[in-house]
């Protein structure tokens, strides 16, 4: 198992894409390294011949027919969004 | 209707009334608006009301209905139509949510009436409701003290009368824990029992939608209108709703209860212990053979849940991106800005802290150490439940180790913080039901604070912890206390 002081609030954040301030990279730094030490417990976890569980239940294989259904107008959709203009979500330029 | 005090009635009691034409649904809503009004600003359990939309659901209810006429409070995770949808958080701060859940929409064909958001913990993660970043819900019984997390709300407002049931939502605990802190049974279903469709994803292999009530009845009525199939979710189970009030009256006898010695654990209050052991030796009375258990694993839970929930949680909030809604940051320098200040400065300190965790726990080079070794862990947790439930009907555990805290005393900590699912996690792991039910009161300081007892039942056995639960409430008086709220106090100092 990793060794706590791997752990770069820095990185994870950015990968996060959240911004965080200086204090913020530090408090985590430490609270999260505290955690990640309490982890550690599961190193004494013999696992070598268990299956991962991603689902406590058993359910596979969902389908349903693919038929059209009433479903929220585009007015309704964009309805919440901080910008929108001509039916459009209007975001920060991207493309130089 | 005089003389009676209607926000104090279970679902039941206010069903026969409403049933009897004795009240009409209109002045039921009028008489949980006032006591709202009346003690709201004490216990600040909601977030938003709509009085206006709940009148006019009102004025045309049929009380026939499974839940005629009986208005519902929401917790502030799942989208009712027209109304706001916060999930205590900055980022949605104004949202307001396009359509209903599948939740709502059975509710409302069933009859039921929801009127009002309740408050939680930021993004339902917490178990103080401290997280949220509206305001601070207090506890009907100690307003210095935390309603328990993160359906603190729904839990609060049950407890204070200001709700005749509720709905709540757990990914490690976030019904029972409040509810037994609060003094009201809480539910858990099944994974996959009741639809999340409509529901903000927190973790989408834990996350559970659950009734919050004054009654072990209320509660299964309650899930009698909202458990069942739902097509538009993958992980919602296609087995038949059977009817959760039929098993209930009928007695323990034959009915073996488990107690898993990992559950008296050191760092338990000793009040706690004093009430379980009492109620396990209840339970004996009433007919139950108390059988020892071991889930070996249990103390490896907490490590493993908060690992998968993270994990799971820092995808899900992924869509908070400032474009389709939500808060957005403005003058972005460049798009990574625009994306890193909209999260940075819309998620409060532990929605943030966890997103950041599970991060990491998915980076690359952490992946194997971390979550793919958790959900191996996991697999043995739900195989410690699998055996135990080869020998029990049920276990029987404390909700939580401790009663409700004070507002501040675990937030320096977020690790003592997450301990406060140590009982409750489990079972979210196994994706089996709980249910807590009140089991007695600690003193502290004077003042009297509710306890719960937990059991847990195997997958789609909710009817049996519903009758083994009603059988010992109806044998003891703790479900009929409630709270003493100062502005009632001061309301009936003033009629004097």
């Amino acid at each position: 198992m990793a060794k706590t002081s791997d752990l770069d609030v820095a990185y994870a954040a950015r990968l996060a894409r959240i911004n965080l301030t200086d204090e913020e990279t530090e408090l985590f730094q430490k609270q999260l390294g505290d955690v990640l030490k309490y982890a550690e417990k599961l190193c004494e976890v013999d696992v070598s011949n268990v299956e991962a569980a991603a689902h406590a239940l058993p359910i596979f294989n969902v389908f349903r027919e693919d038929a059209p259904r009433d479903w929220f107008t585009a007015q309704q959709a964009l309805s919440n969004a901080p910008r929108r203009a001509n039916g459009l979500f209007i975001v920060p330029k991207v493309v130089e | 209707m005089t003389g009676k005090d209607l926000p104090a009635l279970s679902i039941a009691d206010l069903q026969s009334l409403l049933r009897d034409r004795e009240i009409s649904p209109r002045e039921v809503l009028e008489a949980l608006r006032a006591r709202i009004e009346a003690v709201d600003g004490e216990i600040d359990a909601y977030l938003s009301l709509d009085f206006e939309a709940a009148a006019k659901e009102a004025e045309k209810a049929n009380v026939n209905l499974p839940l005629g006429g009986v208005p519902i409070a929401i917790k502030d995770i799942i989208n009712v139509a027209g109304q706001p949808c916060s999930c205590a958080s900055k980022i949605l701060r104004g949202y307001r949510a396009p359509y209903d859940a599948a939740v709502i929409r059975k509710l409302r064909a069933a009859g039921a009436i929801p009127f009002g958001k309740t408050n939680m913990d930021e993004f339902a993660m917490g178990s103080s409701t401290e997280n949220s970043a509206m305001k601070l819900t207090r506890n009907p019984w100690d307003l210095s003290r935390v309603p328990g997390g993160s359906s603190g709300g729904s839990a609060a407002a049950v407890a204070a009368n200001e709700a005749f049931g509720a709905l709540g939502t757990e990914t490690g605990g976030s019904i029972r824990q409040p509810a037994a802190l609060s003094g009201v049974v809480g539910l858990k279903p099944t994974y996959g029992r009741v639809s999340r469709f409509g529901v903000v994803a927190f973790a989408s292999s834990l996350d559970q939608v659950g009734p919050l009530t004054k009654t072990v009845r209320d509660s299964a009525l309650i899930m009698n209108a909202i458990a069942g199939h739902d097509r538009q979710e993958t992980t919602s189970l296609n087995e038949p709703v059977p009817d959760y009030t039929a098993q209930l009256g009928k007695d323990l006898r034959g009915f073996r209860l488990g107690l898993a010695k990992e559950y008296m654990i050191e760092g338990t209050d000793p009040q706690v212990k004093t009430a379980i052991n009492a109620a396990v030796k209840h339970m004996n009375s009433l007919g139950a053979e108390i059988v020892d258990v071991s889930l070996p694993h249990t103390d490896y839970a907490t490590a493993v849940y908060y690992i998968l929930a993270t994990a799971e949680a820092s995808a899900n909030l992924a869509r908070f991106d400032g474009v389709r809604y939500g808060y957005r940051a403005e003058n972005p320098k460049d798009l990574l800005d625009f994306y890193g200040r909209t999260r940075g400065e819309g998620f409060g300190l532990e929605v943030k802290r966890r997103i950041i965790l599970g991060t990491y726990v998915l980076s690359s080079g952490y992946y194997d150490a971390y979550y793919l070794r958790a959900q191996k862990v996991r697999e043995l947790v739900r195989q410690d439940f699998a055996k135990a439930f080869e020998k029990v009907d049920a276990l029987i555990s404390p909700t939580s180790p401790v009663p409700a805290f004070k507002f501040g005393e675990r937030t320096a900590d977020p690790l003592q913080m997450y301990l406060a699912d140590i009982f409750t996690s489990p079972a979210n792991l196994a994706g089996i039901c709980g249910i807590s039910v009140p089991c007695g009161f600690a003193d502290a300081d004077g003042q009297r604070l509710p306890l719960g007892l937990q059991l847990l039942g195997k997958a789609l056995d909710e009817a049996r912890i519903l009758q083994i639960a009603h059988a010992y409430e109806q044998t003891t008086d703790w479900h009929k206390a409630r709270p003493s709220i100062t502005a009632e106090k001061e309301t009936a100092k003033k009629k004097e």
